[in-house]
Parts: C-alpha cells; sequence; structure tokens
C-alpha cells in the first residue's frame, strides 16, 4: 500500500498540480463561513481576472455587507463604498477611466433594498461596467434579517414566524426586473452549490467581463447563494435546501444574451 | 486679454469649472442652482476638455459618483441646494473618511425642510460643523459676488487636493441668481497625471490602492482620526481667509459673509453718516473660521453685530472668538428674506449701541 502513495515531494512537482489558488487573490484568509458562496464567486472572479490579463486594468468596487471586505481578498484597485451605491461609484469610475474593467460586487440587501434605485439607473443608462449579485435571501452581516429576497414563509430574525406576504410583501426578482431594461446587455443567474454550477457561473462572469469591452451596456451576473450561518444549516443542508427551494423561484439559466454574440 | 462677461453666479461657477480643468461633474437639478448644470449641458464641455457631466438619478447618487470619481484620482464636483445637500451628507462623510478631494456647491435657499426656493443662509451649522456623521471637516469657501463663484473653484479644487479633503462652496440663492460682470482665468488643462492613492488599475510596481473609510480595529481608527484632526489643525493655521472693511478705527463691526456681507456695506455706510464708526469683517473661511483675527480685534471693539439670513448660526463663532471681552449679538432675516441695510442700522443701534 505504502509503495502506491504519492510522495510529498512528487505530490508538489508542477506537473501533478491539479489545482491552485489565483495570483490575484491575496494571502488574507477569507472570513467568511465555511461553505458560503461568497469565497468561491470571489475565487471566479479572481480567476477570471488572472486569465484574461487584466489586473492592472480592473477596479472593484465592494459594498455594504458580509462582503464588505472583499479588497481585503482581491490583489487589484478597489474602492468600498456606502451601503447600495456600488452602482453609482461604479458608474464615475467607469465614465472616467473609459478603458478599465469596472465591476461591483453587492448582495441582495445592497443590490434589491437599500441601492434600488441605483442598481435600476445604471442599468437603465447601460453603464458599460460588469455588476455582480449575490443573492442568499438574508442579511448575513448584521445577523440573519429579512431581505428583500427573502422567501415567502422563509424565516428570518425579523421575520421569526416567516416572511408573510401581506405584511412583508413578496420577494423582489431584481434580476426579471433589469433584463428588461435596453440598457442591459448580458443578464445571467447562476449558482456556485455544486461543481457543475461553479463551471457555468465561472463561464458567465468571463462573458460579463468580456463584453464590457464592447461598450454595449451593464453586463449583469446573479448568483443564487446559500448562507449556512444565517439560515442555521450545515454547508451541505444548506446547498440542498437552496437547490430545493431558491432554484424554483429564481431560476437558472441566461436571461439575455446578445443576439451579435451567441 | 479676457473680457468681463456679464453673467449668473450659477453659470460662473459651471464656466469656471470647465476652466479649471474638471474632469468630471455629476449632480441633480434643485431650485435654485439648477443652471449649473443646465449650463453645463449647453456648453459642450465634453467637446471643449473631455469634461464627463451626468445628471444623476439623486442626488445620493450624484455624491456617491464623486466618491468613485475622486476614488480614481479625478477633479470632480457637484453643486446642489439646501435639501438635496441634506441627501448627500452620508456620502459626504464617506469622502472625508475615505480622504478624497472633490468641490461641492451649496446654493443656499430656506428651510427647515422644503423650505422655501428663496436665498438663506440657514445652512451654516451643516456646513462649518460636519453635517454628516462622524468627526470632519469640510473646508468652506463663501462667496460674495459672482466673480467669487468663479474664482472659488479653482481655489477649491486647489485645497482639496492639497489636503485630500473635500471643499464646499456655500452660497445662497442670492449670488446664484444675481447676475454680475466677470471674468474669467483661461482654460487650464484636465490633468494627465493621477495621484499615487487613486484606483486606476493596479500595476506590478506598486501595492493595490484601496478607497475606504471602514477600520474595525479601534486603535487603528482612533489613530486614523488623530491623522484627520493633524490635518484639520494644519488647515486651520493655514487657510484661513476673510476680508476686513473699514475696521482701522471701528468701534463697532459688522461680523458677515455673502450676501449679508454686501448688505452690511451699504449699512457700514450709512452709519458712518450719522457718525457711527462701524467696520465689516467678512469671513471668506466659514471653516477654517477667522477666530483669532476677531479675537485681535476686541481691544478697540465696543460691540459685534453678527449679520446672517438665519436664526443666529455664526454669530455661535463670533461669540467663541471673542470670548466674551466684547458684547456680541445678531439679527438676522429668515425663511428666504433678505434684510435691508436700514434695518440692520436700526439693529446695530438697538441691540449693540444702546443696549
Amino acid at each position: 500500500m505504502a509503495d502506491d502513495t504519492i510522495s510529498t515531494k512528487e505530490l508538489i512537482k508542477e506537473e501533478n498540480l491539479v489545482y491552485k489558488k489565483s495570483k490575484i487573490l491575496t494571502d488574507n484568509e477569507f472570513h467568511y463561513c465555511p461553505g458560503c458562496g461568497h469565497s468561491t464567486t470571489h475565487r471566479i472572479i479572481a480567476e477570471i481576472i488572472e486569465e484574461m490579463g487584466i489586473q492592472s486594468e480592473t477596479i472593484g468596487v465592494a459594498p455594504v455587507g458580509c462582503s464588505v471586505f472583499m479588497y481585503n481578498y482581491m490583489d487589484v484597485d478597489m474602492q468600498e463604498a456606502a451601503h447600495g451605491r456600488a452602482p453609482a461609484v461604479a458608474t464615475a469610475i467607469k465614465r472616467l477611466l473609459p478603458e478599465k474593467y469596472v465591476f461591483t460586487y453587492q448582495g441582495d440587501g445592497d443590490l434589491a433594498a437599500i441601492g434600488t434605485a441605483e442598481t435600476i439607473h445604471a442599468c437603465n443608462r447601460g453603464e458599460n461596467i460588469t455588476m455582480i449579485f449575490i443573492n442568499n435571501g438574508i442579511y448575513g452581516m448584521t445577523g440573519g434579517q429579512m431581505a428583500p429576497t427573502t422567501l415567502v414563509g422563509m424565516k428570518s430574525s425579523t421575520t421569526p414566524y416567516g416572511r408573510e406576504v401581506s405584511l412583508m410583501g413578496n420577494p423582489i426578482k431584481m434580476t426579471d426586473i433589469i433584463v428588461n431594461l435596453p440598457g442591459t446587455y448580458f443578464v445571467s443567474r447562476q449558482s456556485v452549490h455544486t461543481p457543475a454550477n461553479v463551471r457555468k457561473t465561472k463561464k458567465a462572469i468571463r462573458k460579463a467581463f468580456e463584453y464590457q469591452a464592447l461598450n454595449k451596456g451593464t453586463c449583469f451576473v446573479e448568483v443564487v447563494s446559500n448562507c449556512p450561518s444565517g439560515w442555521k444549516m450545515n454547508p451541505v443542508d444548506s446547498n440542498k435546501w437552496m437547490a430545493d427551494n431558491m432554484l424554483p423561484f429564481y431560476p437558472l439559466g441566461d436571461m439575455k444574451v446578445p443576439e451579435d454574440q451567441d | 486679454m479676457e473680457e468681463f462677461v456679464l453673467m449668473k453666479g450659477n453659470e460662473a461657477i459651471a464656466e469656471a469649472a470647465i476652466r479649471a480643468g474638471t474632469d468630471g461633474y455629476f449632480g441633480y437639478p434643485i431650485t435654485p442652482q439648477s443652471e449649473v448644470i443646465e449650463y453645463l449641458a449647453a456648453a459642450k464641455p465634453h467637446e471643449r476638455t473631455g469634461m464627463v457631466l451626468l445628471q444623476a438619478e439623486s442626488e445620493v447618487a450624484a455624491i456617491n459618483m464623486l466618491y468613485g470619481g475622486a476614488g480614481a484620482g479625478k477633479k470632480v464636483m457637484t453643486s446642489s441646494s439646501s435639501p438635496g445637500i441634506s441627501l448627500m451628507q452620508e456620502g459626504i462623510s464617506y469622502i472625508a473618511g475615505s480622504e478624497l478631494p472633490c468641490l461641492l456647491v451649496n446654493v443656499v435657499r430656506g428651510g427647515p425642510g422644503l423650505g422655501t426656493i428663496q436665498p438663506s443662509q440657514c445652512d451654516y451649522f451643516q456646513s462649518t460643523k460636519g453635517g454628516g456623521h462622524g468627526d470632519y471637516n469640510l473646508i468652506v469657501l463663501a462667496p460674495a459676488s459672482v466673480q467669487e463663484m468663479a474664482d472659488f473653484v479653482s481655489l477649491g479644487f486647489d485645497l482639496a487636493f492639497k489636503y485630500r479633503n473635500p471643499v464646499m462652496i456655500l452660497s445662497d440663492g442670492a449670488i446664484g441668481q444675481m447676475m454680475e460682470k466677470v471674468k474669467f482665468k483661461p482654460q487650464q488643462p484636465r490633468s494627465k497625471k493621477s495621484p499615487d492613492w487613486a484606483t486606476t488599475g493596479k500595476t506590478p510596481d506598486r501595492e493595490r490602492n484601496i478607497i475606504t473609510s471602514l477600520d474595525l480595529d479601534p486603535a487603528r481608527q482612533e489613530r486614523f482620526n488623530e491623522k484627520l484632526q493633524a490635518k484639520y489643525k494644519e488647515i486651520c493655521k493655514k487657510e484661513v481667509r476673510y476680508e476686513k472693511i473699514k475696521c482701522d478705527d471701528a468701534e463697532y463691526l459688522f461680523v458677515a459673509y455673502g450676501t449679508s456681507s454686501r448688505i452690511c456695506q451699504k449699512s457700514m455706510q450709512m452709519a458712518r453718516e450719522e457718525g457711527i464708526k462701524v467696520g465689516l469683517f467678512r469671513p471668506i473661511t466659514l471653516w477654517p473660521f477667522p477666530y483669532n483675527e476677531i479675537r485681535e480685534m476686541t481691544g478697540q471693539l465696543k460691540g459685534i453685530l453678527s449679520v446672517e439670513m438665519s436664526a443666529g448660526q455664526m454669530v455661535e463663532d463670533v461669540r467663541l472668538a471673542v470670548e466674551g471681552k466684547v458684547k456680541v449679538n445678531h439679527y438676522g432675516r429668515m425663511g428666504g428674506i433678505i434684510p435691508t441695510p436700514d434695518e440692520i442700522v436700526e439693529n446695530l443701534k438697538q441691540k449693540i449701541i444702546g443696549g
């Protein structure tokens, strides 16, 4: 048995390498909870920036929420926006530095509650930016309160008996709203709960970056995600719950594909 | 040589913005300052200098566009009026907390609330004492003429970049709307260089640049606040600006800025015709306030009347300046009413000389 085991020395040889951390990720440890989709999505974005070779041309805008410290993990220039205002911040950066790649990264509270106006108007103007939207149906950072995207009946610390439509209204499908705006060029909804979905998300976000260079409008990718801590589940159960409950309401797939591209 | 032109104060700000080499203007219409964005839209700044002009969806979006543009190292500005400036306060606090330069213009109207569209000076506290959350200060310039509206744009940008701090031009509806002759400086080119802290894309020769005001570590956050306060102290030492008119022989003093200071000049003339030796002290920087310069005059003064179009806001700084050594009182009109020269003289007599 020992004879078949690959030695540590062999293991770390370049030709045996099957996966490595992107150079665009810093050595800072993620503060995210185990199993959270933020870490995977950060990794995807870092890999895309590295693969496209655009580190020196990329400026990111971080939100307020769990990913407020995104700039600690990405080795690119970044700005930390006030709650909900990332699209406005990114609008000005892109207009003043039109040759650069500018992306925003926001959660559901940031993008679909307090920042609704900035989201809709940046998309409506067709700002040539890439917007990444993490939708986990809950306010993670502040301790699990209701989000605009919290499902009907779903429990949170401010809906302890479940979201009731008569009191709190229905969950908002922000991506379905912005897909109807002529200013958006590419719109997709994906998830990162299985390896196959991670690959699809990477493909979508890569397009959302590549299309930015065409100056044809806003590229928007929603990533339906889990929140093991906020949902009070272990990572495996949270992904299963997400697949069973979130995905029927927020179905995955490309929602607007440019006719001149595919 | 450039000729004098006749122009509104708001229009002068806009033309001066293009000539100062401003990279971007982001704003939202509000009376009485909408001429700023209207003038810019008509002037085609993109063709003249490449300047970006964008009408935002709200004042909230506009101020956050300033944050983004300033963080990218660009010369960016906005203009608004009182209710719009209130909406911007969170963003202004973030800009100050991230040590970013930008130029803000407040063409003040009467408040509180939706108030009125008529001129007022009721935003003195908001402008000079913080306005948003946290311990920060804006550099506040108070123009008293259309010419100063124009001149303070480039001065404002110079100070903003020198100290990496937001600068506010605190005007009012009267100066914004009135027409006067004004002479502009020649066109300045837009800067091709970026400050080394700006987010322009991380190149291999430097660490990544991060624009943020967040630091959860209390010790580091306190050190950062101490650094900010040291900067403000330096600004107080070096950037106080004011004008003294007929102060040499003055026994009484008007302290007034902006529109009020113009009216006080007439009041001063009327009072002197009656033999009352009154001078005018006009703070040009409202923050830093010229405390020392007013204090130095206390030996020669029998009383000071602070004249403002407000319930009495700057008067508190005048009182702080004189440290109780001279009688100080306030006279003001509110709600969009501009005081007349004779009612100011009457109040000088009643509240200071006779009182």
